[in-house]
């Protein structure tokens, strides 16, 4: 309750500076939005390649000890075998590979074989799915590389050192596999120099319960690949981790200069008003109580930075969703984790910027500040 | 020389004591008191008259704990304002002060001004409220509560001073120069409420004054001079 009445007096002093408390809200507010933004973009990211990786999948089947999926090799023999072990319903080889096309130096390639079921969930804008792999030469492209390659079916493009005719266009949900290229697997295998070899195998079960059986049956018989459940290896992927903590990070630094902004604001506000933070003391508020005061104004500045920070960041995000280059790429959705965070952080960065402003607050001399009369 | 330990000799209990006070600034090199001693006695208005930097402020400081002397006793409302801890005590409980300038929070009302002690003890709003009708009433300001306190005059800023400082019943007042930046008329009307208030209010005045006129008007008149303090 006490607390409570300090807030007309942090009020009070905010409003008597109104552009200096605005400079202190505009950068938590630019945490708060810088942080968001950023950190729905590598969810959105990540999520996006999870869902590459588990489309109609229980288990991924990768090389043992490969830093990143595109260095992975799954080779035939490995293959066969996850396809006959007898806990598998389907399994679905896919190689990925990274080529350049004019003004677009990176363009995720897919090699899958034609009963990839995801052929058959997307929606085909031209041809269909029971013409990929028919022809050698072809290629069949997710509707926004169709859109940046300028290319419709039937035309010719160049990819990377090749020539190929485009057999077919269709839209997918996933912004990955939206812009990316789409070759039979063995093309695929060709093009990269990758032999006979997959990135992955995304196996589907006969009874998702079985999977504990299936992984250490399949581990025990080819020690050269891992058995991971889909969210398992979302959890243990180390580019999703590395993703995730320059996210945080970068959110961070952008938060760090928010706190100073804070810790300026204070500081101005401390020494703007010396002497009347000495009546206080003389009217019997204690060091600690004038330090709360301090303290209190900046968790009303991080309050405040915190809404504006929250619409510069849905503002920031609505703009970003609507650019042609990042659709279906963003996760405009807020999680629990998240929220948590950016709000613990904004409190977190006001408090440590009022920290010294509120520590030399408390230590005011009554009888130094009132002697110049 | 007035000895503090003297008998109360019928007038009230001691209330702020000190005993051979000494201060110096600057390491020393501005010796301001040398072994001043006084007493003020429950319910008196008493004046500290000397000219300009004779060290009335400095005497003041010390009593109310503001400052810390080199050497020698104070005891103020039974506690010593030497200690931390006391101070807050003082300052809380016991004291108010009320300074030349007002020192009132420009931009806070006039009620909000006048509530500052009780918040600080964290007074129940409605029991403040109360209280500060009383006083404010007392000093004729009652109609002016909800005003900001920039926008008054001198004499009624002075005023909301002294009821600031009277907030939480204190048994002393020190006061330091409060007449000192008024026009004469104002300043004899701020002093005349002073004094009436501390009066229905109980409350001792060390009154801290260069002016002959309101040292005068005072119950007691104490002289500060190379350091010492005198009774005249
Ligand atoms: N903090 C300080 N540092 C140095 N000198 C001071 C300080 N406070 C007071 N003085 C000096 O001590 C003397 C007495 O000051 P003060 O007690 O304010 O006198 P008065 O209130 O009687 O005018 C003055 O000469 C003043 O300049
Ligand atoms: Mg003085």
């Amino acid at each position: 309750m006490i607390r409570f009445r300090y807030l007309t007096l942090a009020l009070t002093n905010l409003r008597r500076h109104r552009l200096r408390a605005l400079i202190g809200v505009a950068g938590i507010a630019f945490g708060v939005a810088a942080m968001l933004a950023i950190l729905a973009v590598v969810h959105g990211a990540i999520g996006m390649f999870e869902r590459i990786l588990n489309t109609d999948s229980d288990y991924l089947v990768f090389e043992r000890k490969v830093s990143d999926l595109f260095f992975s090799s799954v080779t035939p023999d490995q293959l066969a075998a996850v396809r006959a072990r007898p806990e598998v319903a389907e399994a679905h080889p896919m190689l990925f590979g990274i080529v350049s096309a004019e003004d677009h130096p990176v363009v995720t390639c897919f090699g899958i074989e034609a009963a990839d079921p995801r052929l058959r969930r997307a929606h085909w804008l031209s041809g269909s799915p029971e013409r990929f792999g028919q022809k050698a030469g072809e290629i069949f492209l997710g509707s926004r590389a169709a859109e940046f390659l300028e290319a419709r079916a039937g035309d010719t493009v160049e990819i990377g050192r090749g020539e190929f005719t485009v057999g077919g266009v269709f839209r997918t949900e996933n912004g990955f596999e939206d812009g990316g290229v789409f070759l039979p697997l063995k093309e695929a295998q060709a093009f990269f120099h990758r032999e006979d070899t997959a990135s992955i195998v995304a196996v589907k079960l006969r009874d998702a319960a079985r999977g504990a059986e299936f992984k250490a049956a399949l581990e025990a018989a080819e020690p050269g690949v891992m058995a991971l459940e889909n969210r398992e290896f979302s959890r243990s992927y180390n580019s999703f981790k590395i993703l995730h903590v320059t996210a945080w990070a970068v959110g961070l630094c952008a938060f760090v200069l928010g706190g100073l902004g804070v810790a300026n604001t204070m500081l101005l506000s401390v020494f703007g008003r010396i002497r009347e933070l000495a009546v206080l003391r003389v009217c019997g508020f204690s060091a600690g109580q004038v330090a709360a005061l301090v303290l209190a104004e900046s968790l009303v500045l991080a309050t405040a930075g915190l809404a504006l920070g929250a619409v510069l960041g849905g503002a920031v995000l609505a703009v970003l969703a609507r650019l042609p280059g990042l659709q279906g790429y963003l996760s405009a959705r807020l999680t629990a984790p998240v929220a948590a965070g950016v709000v613990a952080t904004a409190f977190v960065t006001a408090l440590a910027g009022a920290l010294y402003p509120a520590w030399h607050a408390s230590r005011i001399q009554p009888a130094e500040a009132l002697r110049y009369e | 020389m007035n000895n503090p330990l003297a008998p109360a000799d019928g007038r009230g209990a001691p209330l702020a004591v000190a005993r051979d006070v000494w201060k110096s600034y600057d390491r020393g090199r501005v010796e301001v008191l040398r072994g001043a001693s006084l007493t003020v006695r429950a319910g008196e208005l008493v004046a500290l008259w000397g000219s300009s930097g004779s060290g009335k402020s400095t005497l003041l400081h010390l009593l109310g704990g503001l400052d810390t002397p080199d050497r020698g006793e104070l005891q103020v409302c039974g506690l010593d304002p030497r200690e931390e801890r006391a101070r807050l005590e003082l300052r809380r409980r016991h004291l108010g002060f009320v300074f030349q300038l007002h020192n009132l929070v420009p931009d806070l009302t006039v009620e909000e001004n006048i509530r500052l002690p009780a918040l600080a003890l964290g007074a129940g709003p409605a029991e403040m409220a109360a209280r500060v009708r009383v006083l404010a009433d007392r000093v004729g300001l009652a109609d002016r509560l909800r005003h900001r306190a920039q926008d008054l005059s001198g004499g009624e800023r002075q005023r909301v001073a002294i009821c600031r400082a009277l907030m939480n019943s204190p048994r002393l007042l020190l006061a330091d120069e409060p007449t000192g930046s008024l026009d004469e008329a104002t300043g004899e009307n701020v002093f005349a409420l002073l004094r009436e208030l501390a009066r229905a209010e109980r409350a001792a005045v060390l009154l801290c004054t260069h002016e002959r006129r309101f040292a005068e008007a005072c119950d007691r008149l104490l002289r500060v001079r190379a350091g010492r303090v005198e009774e005249v």
